[in-house]
Formats: structure tokens, C-alpha cells, sequence
């Protein structure tokens, strides 16, 4: 486990490597990575009980990344993790290599489930999650989801289910950047009341600022003992560098040239210029 | 074979805690043996198929060794992408369960004929496709399946072939009647029609062998090879589209092992959905899988 500081670098280095991988691989979804990025160093910084040494590790954390695409930025991770070397992470995109596109557990260490497909990880986390309670084991169930991805109505499917069984130590947490493919998630299949869906369903939901380490580090520590958790994390897409910022443009994009070279220096600035420190000053 | 399938099952949570039954809320009273021993070991999922099959893959990559049960496409095609993507790629153990094979619900119309899942299933890697013949293979493959692990599909037929029970190995093709003028290869309780079709034969002096193939992959490619060679006339036969089944198995095997066949026939539905509604020996006459319909077309290539 990291400290709080710590945590913030990692994200910022997390990005780095998302747009690094998607320039050199010549792959798309770089805006997906930027957005997803604080929350994912905040599970593989502090929340997730995984072990790099041991990555089958019986009583470890289950982490899944339904949002497949952002497959980049779980690779960074867990290279940050020391799950395999940082060099590793150039094979992305690349002939021959295992670092897939969309997330892959064929030869990676760390990576519990392979998704690409949307709608899949939620059904599979709270399969992971009854296993593991029935097993009397403590473990929790991460499951990392977009927003556009809740159009798959095998979501829905898992979060009756996930409710219906109490699955309290199965979490989803939910990319809301607001966009999807082609646009924005509200012109083209509307979520909205979003948070009142998962309630009404039966979840514990929290809906905090994605990009807020101290909001997300709440959301996480209070979970409810008898239902699964939700958190709803209002993120923006591109996050981090202003010109991929809440751009559908931005993913698919392959930042290239002055491109990357400008989307390298905004994401070279110290932490404490990032948002979350400053919203927790 | 329902009913067989059960008690295997039943047996099997007996013996090992891992066993975990998820059922797509069919199966009324068939299911209460098992739920009233071991309740622990199942849930019923709901009407919600590509749940029920995510679930059994996540439980099953935590160490369970689950089942999901559910009637016609509904456990198969309805949640295909969960098996291929989820169950297969993952080789998850899993092993989905299918009641009423092929025409079994022959009544209640063409979303319940389940026609194109063994070659659907078959296309999938990682998968073993199993369609027993009889209820006592119906029990003995389920064991045999689960002491293989999964991913697998079991696809169980209303109809039974009606042979007396004797020794069954998954993987490994049964001649159930010898015979060296053709040979039938069949699969599930058309295996009946395929027998019936033998013997009605035998009363014309021609002697046709039978091969009951209820492992449809992996496929027995040598005593296919085999019976091929030395029939040199072959019929396929099942309650399947002709297309991508057993016939298509059957014509790779032959095909690619260069087995000098004389003719070669499949039988199955002529690539339609049934449009008429019936019992299972009912369809099978109007669609031309029955032993007269067999008949008819060993008669031809027997002429020829």
C-alpha cells in the first residue's frame, strides 16, 4: 500500500503511460484510460489486497475491468505494481504481444478476467463475489464499469441479482465521463436519475467526484454490511490533458506529433496542481 | 434422461461440496430432491440467462464446479457471447445443461426447437459437446463429464434410443448394431429411428450398422474413420440442422482422413425451422428423420 501522496503521482504516472502505450500501439480508448486513471490508482494504491508476488494469492482482492477498453491503463497499474516490469508495457498494441486492446488474462499476471465485450464483468464479479462468501472468505469483488456500458442489459440482470443476494463484498464502480462512442451518454441512451437506478435496485450507492482522492477514499471505506456498493464516479473523459478533455474525438484518436508531445507536458505537472489536491486544500 | 441427469447431479453434491447448480427458473418439482439435500449448492438465477451463465463463470474461476440448468436455446444461444467470451476463454468449469434437445419440445413451437446448438456449440473452443442417447448414458456422462470439468454442454433429449445399458465412454463413439453395407452415424434419442431403420433393412438383406456418436466433440475421428472405411456408405442422423452438427463433424472426419466413401448422406432439417407444431415422433415423420425416411435414403445409395 501506498500513501496518499504516492497515490496522486501514481495516477499522473498512469497516464503517462495511457497515452504513451496508445501512441506508440496506434490504439484508440486513450480518453477512457484519463478518465478511469484516479480511480484505478486508488484500488491498486490502496484498496485492493493483491500481491505482486503472488498474484493467484488465495485470499487476495478480485478486481475486474468491465470497461475492457480501458485495458491500458490496468496494464500501467499493475506494471506500477510490480505484477511485471514497467518495459513490458512498449509490447502494447504490438504484433505477437499478449497486452491486448481490451484486457486480457492469458499470460498476464494480475489480470483476473479477460472482458472487450461490455456487459460482461458485473455478472462475473457477482459470480466471483457468492463463490467467495460461500467459501467464508473475506475477500472483496471490485468491478470497474463505463457509463455507456450500463445500455447492456445484462447489467441489469447482475445488479438484481447482486441485490437480490446481498452480495455485500461485491462493489461496481462507475466511469461516469458522460460520453460514450458516438456521443454524449445522455443524447444517446440516457441513464439519468442514474444514482436512483442502483438504489432502487437495491444498491448502496455513492456518487462522488471521480477525480477527488480523499471522495473516492470515503466512497470506498463506507460500504453497507448487508447490500452491494456502487460508486458512481463523476469523472471527465481525457482527464488531464485539456485538449482530450470531454471530447468524443478523444476515443479514438491516436495521439501523435505535437499531439503527444503536448499531452505529455500537461501530464508532466506535479500533483499538487491537480484538482483533487486542490479540492482537499 | 432429465431425470437421470438429476440424480447423477444429486450424487455428484453429495460428494463434492464445490458442485453448484445455477437453474434459469425451469424445471417444476424436477429440481426438489436436490434443492431439499443441498440447498447450499444452488441458486435459482431468475429469468435472466446471460446472469445465470456470467455468475457460473465467475463462481466457477473461484473454485466452484457449477452447472447451469435451463430448457431449449435459453441456456445456450440466448447467452452465447457469456459462453464464449466468459465460460470458454476463461476455461471456466462449467457445464451448461440443455433439457429438451432437438424437437423434445415439439409442441410449443419453433423458439423451443433447440436445432442449431450442437454445431453453434460445436464452433466453440475449449468446449466438449455431449448429446446422450439413452438415460443411463444421460447419467454415466454426467459423471464422466464432471470428472473431466468444463467447459462442456449437455444437451438432453426427451426421446431415448431404448438400448439396454452397457458401457459408455466419453469421447469414444458406440456401435450399437453391426453391420458392414452402410453405416449410420446418430446422435441422442434418434439413435432410435436409426436402429429401427437397421432393422428394417435386415429384413431386405442388408446389413447396416449403427454408431451411436453421443460425444460430438471432442469427436471419435478414429472409429469414425473406421466404420467409414469399411462401410464405404455413410448416413449422419440428428434432430439438428443439417448444417454445422453432426453430419458436418462426420464429413471433416471422413474428408480429411481420406476415407474412400461411396456416398455420403446427412440427415437432419433441411436447413427450415418447423413451422408445424407436434410431438417428438410426430415431427420427425413430417421433417424426414424418421426410420422410413432413413430407409428411403439407404435404399438409394444402396442401389446406386
Amino acid at each position: 500500500m501506498t500513501d496518499k501522496a504516492d497515490t496522486e503521482l501514481l495516477a499522473w504516472r498512469l497516464r503517462r503511460h495511457v497515452v504513451q502505450m496508445c501512441s506508440s500501439g496506434g490504439s484508440a480508448h486513450v480518453g477512457s484510460g484519463l478518465s478511469a486513471a484516479d480511480v484505478i490508482a486508488l484500488l491498486y494504491g490502496e484498496i485492493l489486497r493483491v500481491d505482486p508476488a503472488d498474484p493467484l494469492w488465495s485470499d487476495r482482492d478480485r478486481f475486474i475491468l468491465s470497461k475492457g477498453h480501458a485495458g491500458a491503463c490496468i496494464y500501467a497499474a499493475l506494471a506500477e505494481r510490480g505484477f511485471f516490469p514497467v518495459e513490458r508495457l512498449a509490447q502494447h498494441y504490438q504484433n505477437g504481444s499478449i497486452l491486448s486492446g481490451h484486457v486480457s488474462h492469458k499470460g498476464v499476471p494480475g489480470v483476473e478476467v479477460s472482458t472487450g465485450s461490455l456487459g460482461h464483468g458485473l455478472g462475473i464479479g457477482a459470480g466471483m463475489a457468492m463463490q467467495l462468501r460461500r467459501a467464508g472468505g473475506g475477500q472483496h469483488v471490485y468491478v470497474l464499469m463505463s457509463d455507456g456500458e450500463c445500455g447492456e442489459g445484462s447489467n441489469w440482470e447482475a445488479i438484481l441479482f447482486a441485490a437480490h443476494h446481498g452480495l455485500s463484498n461485491l462493489c461496481a464502480i462507475v466511469d461516469y465521463n458522460k460520453l460514450q462512442s458516438l456521443g454524449s451518454v445522455a443524447e444517446t441512451l440516457g441513464l439519468e436519475p442514474f444514482a436512483d437506478k442502483w438504489r432502487t435496485f437495491g444498491w448502496s450507492v455513492q456518487q462522488v467526484d471521480g477525480h477527488d482522492h480523499e471522495a473516492l477514499r470515503r466512497a470506498f471505506a463506507s460500504r453497507d454490511p448487508d447490500r452491494p456498493t456502487c460508486i458512481i464516479a463523476d469523472t471527465v473523459k481525457g482527464r488531464g490533458v485539456s485538449f482530450m478533455e470531454n471530447s468524443v474525438l478523444w476515443h479514438y484518436r491516436v495521439p501523435r506529433g505535437n499531439e503527444f508531445d503536448a499531452a505529455m507536458a500537461e501530464l508532466q505537472r506535479e500533483p499538487k496542481t491537480a484538482h483533487s489536491v486542490m479540492s482537499d486544500a | 434422461m432429465r431425470d437421470a441427469f438429476i440424480r447423477a447431479l444429486t450424487e455428484l453434491a453429495g460428494e463434492d461440496p464445490r458442485v453448484m447448480l445455477l437453474n434459469g427458473d425451469l424445471g417444476f418439482k424436477v429440481l426438489d430432491d436436490f434443492i431439499e439435500r443441498y440447498p447450499e449448492s444452488y441458486v435459482n438465477a431468475g429469468i435472466a440467462e446471460q446472469n445465470m451463465t456470467a455468475v457460473a463463470c465467475g463462481m466457477a474461476i473461484a473454485g466452484a464446479r457449477a452447472y447451469t440448468y435451463s430448457i431449449g436455446n435459453f441456456p445456450t444461444l440466448r447467452c452465447l457471447e457469456q459462453i464464449r467470451n466468459d465460460i470458454c476463454y476463461h476455461h471456466a468449469d462449467v457445464t451448461i445443461v440443455a433439457v429438451g434437445g432437438g424437437l423434445s419440445y415439439g409442441q410449443l413451437g419453433m423458439s423451443h426447437f433447440a436445432i442449431e446448438d450442437l454445431a453453434i456449440l460445436r464452433a466453440l473452443p475449449e468446449m466438449t459437446v455431449v448429446a446422450p442417447s439413452d438415460p443411463w448414458q444421460a447419467y454415466a456422462l454426467t459423471r464422466q463429464l464432471h470428472a473431466r470439468g468444463g467447459p462442456a454442454y449437455l444437451r438432453i433429449d426427451k426421446s431415448a434410443a431404448g438400448l439396454p445399458e452397457g458401457a459408455v465412454t466419453l469421447g469414444k463413439a458406440r456401435q450399437v448394431r453391426a453391420g458392414s453395407d452402410a453405416v449410420i452415424f446418430a446422435t441422442g434419442g434418434i439413435v432410435a429411428e436409426a436402429l429401427a431403420a437397421s432393422e428394417l433393412l435386415a429384413a431386405e438383406g442388408r446389413s447396416i450398422r449403427v454408431v451411436d456418436v453421443h460425444t460430438i466433440k471432442p469427436l471419435d475421428i478414429e472409429a469414425i474413420r473406421a466404420a467409414a472405411t469399411e462401410c464405404g456408405l455413410v448416413v449422419t442422423l440428428e434432430e439438428h440442422n443439417v448444417i454445422g452438427g453432426l453430419g458436418s463433424a462426420v464429413a471433416e472426419a471422413c474428408l480429411e482422413a481420406g476415407v474412400p466413401l461411396r456416398a455420403f448422406r446427412r440427415i437432419g432439417l433441411e436447413d427450415s425451422f418447423p413451422t408445424v407444431v407436434g410431438d417428438q415422433t410426430y415431427l420427425r415423420a413430417r421433417y424426414k428423420l424418421d426410420a422410413p425416411a432413413v430407409v428411403a435414403v439407404l435404399r438409394t445409395m444402396l442401389a446406386t
